[in-house]
């Protein structure tokens, strides 16, 4: 929506000032005055608690690291240093690390959202592509950021996911050493992936800046896929959209806030108060719970190589998603097979999640297995061959007309 | 087609969750029996200490446990928590020795320890205490929080509910009334090993560490083992975060203010969109 | 659904309501943010007062001692050093303090002084400049036998720690006779 924007500057100082840097006009137009479907439901609401998330992450960590050590000797040390001594230091700590648990499960709820209503299909790739970017950018803070206490699974897992690389071919082993910056997982590790988790969390900032201008460039999706035909469709984002972003945000806090002071230690593995250890490996080394899924599909691939290549292929694959989908309807409220189809891709996913945490014997391999392709045939078979054989639901002409039916049918 | 496919899926999904069952953390062939659930003053939203168990199961730490285990992110000032005056705890933080150092003479020395010292290490360094003891006794200070056991399905949902986070004093607890005198028939224990019900894989290298009336308690409390291990436990999940109280407090106070605040702006919203609809 | 013209200050009591109810958890939000810079429970536990034995510091001997980071001179002052210091009209002094309002009663031979040039702050060197005291190497500032600012750009002489004899040759830094022993 770039353009001469609606706002204009009361204030001598404000007319001073937007002739030189229209910062008030550009957040006048893009988060005051733009127009905003009128039918989005609470699903809407996640890109504004992931933004919300994404800022206390920062906050609360940029005063973690003022009294965090990044030294193997001394960063569990320091950890509860903060935990015992620093004021608050108690609740930063638990706020960031259940903050984190947090920021995916808002981004998990954003992404199935998107998934359900068709948002990544035409003219809406390029927003989808970089939510795919912004997600493994998020998956690599999140690693990064575990390592970071040094506690028994900080170190393994560390051991662990640096280990994939040497599944490359030829250069596999010497990727793996220029990692570690050693001969295993020690000091040089931690010392540099503190600085990329600091460092990753602004380029996810950035790119979120991309994602919300390629946004504004096409305006959102909406519960009907249609697109806003007239004046009568939207409504301005400020106070309507605002409004109920911050009641959904205050909401989540309060699931936020349940983990934080009542079971701060839930989502995470008691295994990490033990400090690291090189010569002594946990019994189960599992990744925290965002990434059970992904694990549980790496660990179902037998072979090595292959398998590492599966993990990132289902992360990857997302990205094709706008081409892979071939329906021309959007939101599956009018695709009712598809409706099904998505319902079960959930239950697998969540399946394949609890997989990860169990270990790789017995009928969990094999259940994981069976997952796993579907997983993936949900992608590479499922989708192409619906968009072209399903009978979709006719579709309102426009916005108003869909509120409107609904409100008769109500009545 | 879309039926079987479902029935397919929702197969693969439940042949995943077949081994429904609770196992400690780290058992692998065997199945250690799931530690009995005990009741802590300290559980729940409005959980809190209670000094007086605090405070026995800090004397069973001193006069059993300290010999071998540290607590080195606890300092002798954290002590007033428990309910000790300043005087107290000097007192105690005194019959502690202390490396300090070097003089000016470049030698280290030992002096009586003071309230702003940690609790000193029961051994120079790992090396020594494997060599004491064929195992590096680990430090106790977040013991209570790094010991846990799975809850397996459904039960580790409803715990995000009940607030259910107790199973390292659980655990701990019965692993000190967990000693077994003889190994059952066919166990194969190691000479120099001990056989635990409830220590993973059964044979841990710490001969029992509690008997009956070993230690003194001036307020009347049973001196038993199982008082012992109550009371140490509850002294290790204070050791480990001492702040829960404080935690809980700022939760509650936290929490109605966000429902509040919700319920505000839900009518907002609701005043907001009221002519848009 | 019904237009809503007819009300409108309760509505604007329920905006008001809500934008205080946020600004109220926006304040006690930064609380804690703000609170965790502010000296943390180890740093001031390190901080506690220091006892210090003064047998061993010789006549005329000046020993430095660290107490909250800052470095406290102890002076061991011989007759000599302290007939200097009251050998002159302290009223004509930068600024004006008396030597015995520097030492406490009964040890007028020990002087305890916070080692950190008033002016901006190095520390000065023992035994040295034209007082009988310290000098200081930065901007020349230049301290006497009681640790008071002769000469230079120094604006006050050396601050006293809270400090108190708890016995003949034991001094604790850190309190002073206004708190409890």
């Amino acid at each position: 929506m770039s353009g001469h924007s609606a706002y204009q500057p009361q204030s001598a100082f404000m007319k001073w000032m937007e002739r030189r840097l229209p910062i008030a006009g550009l957040v006048h137009s893009s988060f005051v005055a733009y127009p905003t479907p009128r039918n989005l439901n609470y699903w809407w609401t996640f890109g504004g608690i992931l933004s919300f998330l994404l800022g206390a992450q920062i906050i609360t960590g940029i005063i973690l690291v003022m009294h965090y050590t990044p030294q193997a000797d001394m960063a569990f040390d320091s950890v509860e240093h903060i935990m015992r001594d620093v004021n608050y230091g108690w609740l930063l700590r638990y706020l960031h690390a259940n903050g984190a648990s947090m920021f995916f499960v808002a981004v998990y709820i954003h992404i199935v959202r998107g998934m359900y209503y068709g948002s990544y299909k035409e003219p809406r790739e390029v927003l989808w592509i970089l939510g795919v970017i912004l997600y493994l950018l998020m998956m690599a803070t999140g690693f990064l950021g575990y390592t970071l206490p040094w506690g028994q699974m900080s170190f393994w897992g560390a051991t662990v996911i640096t280990n994939f690389f040497s599944a490359i071919p030829v250069v596999g082993e010497s990727v793996v050493t220029w990692l570690w910056g050693g001969y295993g997982v020690g000091n040089p590790t931690l010392q540099r992936f503190f600085s990329l988790h600091y460092l990753l969390p602004f380029v996810i900032a950035g790119v979120v800046v991309l994602h919300v201008w390629a946004l504004h460039v096409v305006g959102q999706n909406n519960p009907t896929g249609v697109e806003p035909k007239t004046e009568k469709d939207t409504v301005a984002f400020t106070p309507y959209a605002t409004a109920k972003d911050s009641f959904m945000m205050v909401c989540f806090c309060v699931v936020f806030a349940w983990f934080v002071f009542y079971v701060p230690n839930y989502l995470g593995h008691a295994d990490n108060y033990i400090p690291a250890n090189p010569a002594v490996t946990p019994n189960h080394i599992v990744p925290e719970w965002y990434y059970l899924p992904f694990y549980a599909i790496l660990r179902a691939i037998p072979n090595k190589l292959m398998g590492v290549i599966a993990l990132f292929g289902s992360i990857g694959i997302l990205a094709f998603l706008p081409w892979l989908d071939t329906s021309k309807v959007r939101s599956a409220n009018y695709r009712p097979l598809y409706r099904q189809f998505f319902w079960i891709f959930v239950a697998v996913c969540l399946g394949l999640g609890y997989l990860g945490s169990k270990p790789p014997e017995g009928g969990y391999v094999l259940a994981a297995r069976i997952l796993t392709f579907y997983y993936f045939a949900h992608f590479l078979i499922i989708l192409p061959v619906l968009g072209l054989v399903e009978r979709t639901k006719p579709l309102p002409n426009s916005i108003s007309e869909s509120i409107l039916a609904s409100k008769r049918a109500a009545n | 087609m879309s039926r079987t496919i479902l029935a397919f899926a929702l197969a693969g999904s439940l042949l995943g969750l077949t081994a429904i069952g609770s196992q400690p953390v780290a058992a692998q062939e065997h199945e250690s029996p799931v530690p009995p659930r005990q009741t802590w003053s300290f559980a729940g939203p409005f959980g809190t200490f209670d000094r007086g168990q605090l405070q026995r199961g800090f004397k069973v730490y001193r006069e059993v446990c300290s010999v071998c285990h540290g607590l080195k992110y606890v300092a002798f000032r954290n002590l007033e928590a428990l309910g000790y005056s300043e005087a107290q705890v000097k007192t105690i933080a005194a019959e502690f020795k202390v490396t300090d150092g070097p003089n000016d003479q470049g030698e280290m020395f030992e002096r009586p320890g003071r309230p702003a010292d940690r609790f000193p290490a029961p051994w120079p360094n790992e090396n020594a205490a494997r060599a004491r003891y064929n195992a590096v006794p680990p430090d106790m200070s977040v013991l209570a929080k790094a010991r846990s056991y799975e809850r397996g399905f459904p039960w580790f949902i409803f715990d995000i509910f009940t607030q259910f986070q107790e199973q390292g004093p659980d655990y701990i607890h019965a692993l000190m009334v967990g000693y077994k005198a003889k190994a059952p028939e066919g166990f194969a224990l190691p000479p120099g090993s001990y056989y635990n019900e409830y220590f993973p894989g059964h044979t841990i290298a710490m001969p029992p560490p509690l008997s009956d009336k070993q230690v003194d308690y001036t307020d009347g409390s049973p001196t038993t083992v199982d008082q012992y291990a109550k009371d140490v436990a509850a002294f290790l999940v204070w050791a480990a975060e001492p702040h829960m109280e404080q935690r809980k407090r700022i939760g509650f106070q936290v929490m109605i203010f966000l429902l509040i605040f919700a319920g505000l702006l839900y009518f907002t919203k609701k005043k907001v969109w009221a002519d848009a609809h | 659904m019904t237009a809503s013209s007819a009300e409108p200050t309760r509505r604007d009591f329920l905006y008001i309501a809500t934008g205080a109810v946020g600004a109220i958890g926006a304040a006690a939000t930064l609380v804690p943010l703000v609170a965790q810079m502010n000296p943390d429970a180890s740093t001031i536990a390190a901080g506690a007062p220091v006892e210090i034995d003064l047998s061993p510091i010789t006549e005329g001997q000046i020993v430095k001692v660290f107490w909250r980071s800052k470095p406290i001179f102890i002076f061991h002052r011989a007759k000599k050093d302290i007939d200097a210091a009251r050998n002159v009209d302290w009223h004509t002094l930068p600024d004006p303090e008396s030597d015995a309002d520097r030492v406490k009663k009964g040890h007028d031979e020990w002087l305890v002084v916070i080692g950190i040039c008033t002016h901006l702050g190095c520390i000065p060197l023992a035994h040295q400049g034209n007082y009988d005291g310290w000098f200081c190497p930065c901007h020349g500032s230049q301290y006497d036998s009681a640790g008071r600012i002769r000469q230079g750009p120094a604006p006050k002489n050396l601050y006293l720690p809270p400090y108190k004899f708890v016995a003949d040759s034991k001094i604790r830094i850190g309190e002073d006779e206004t708190s409890k022993a």
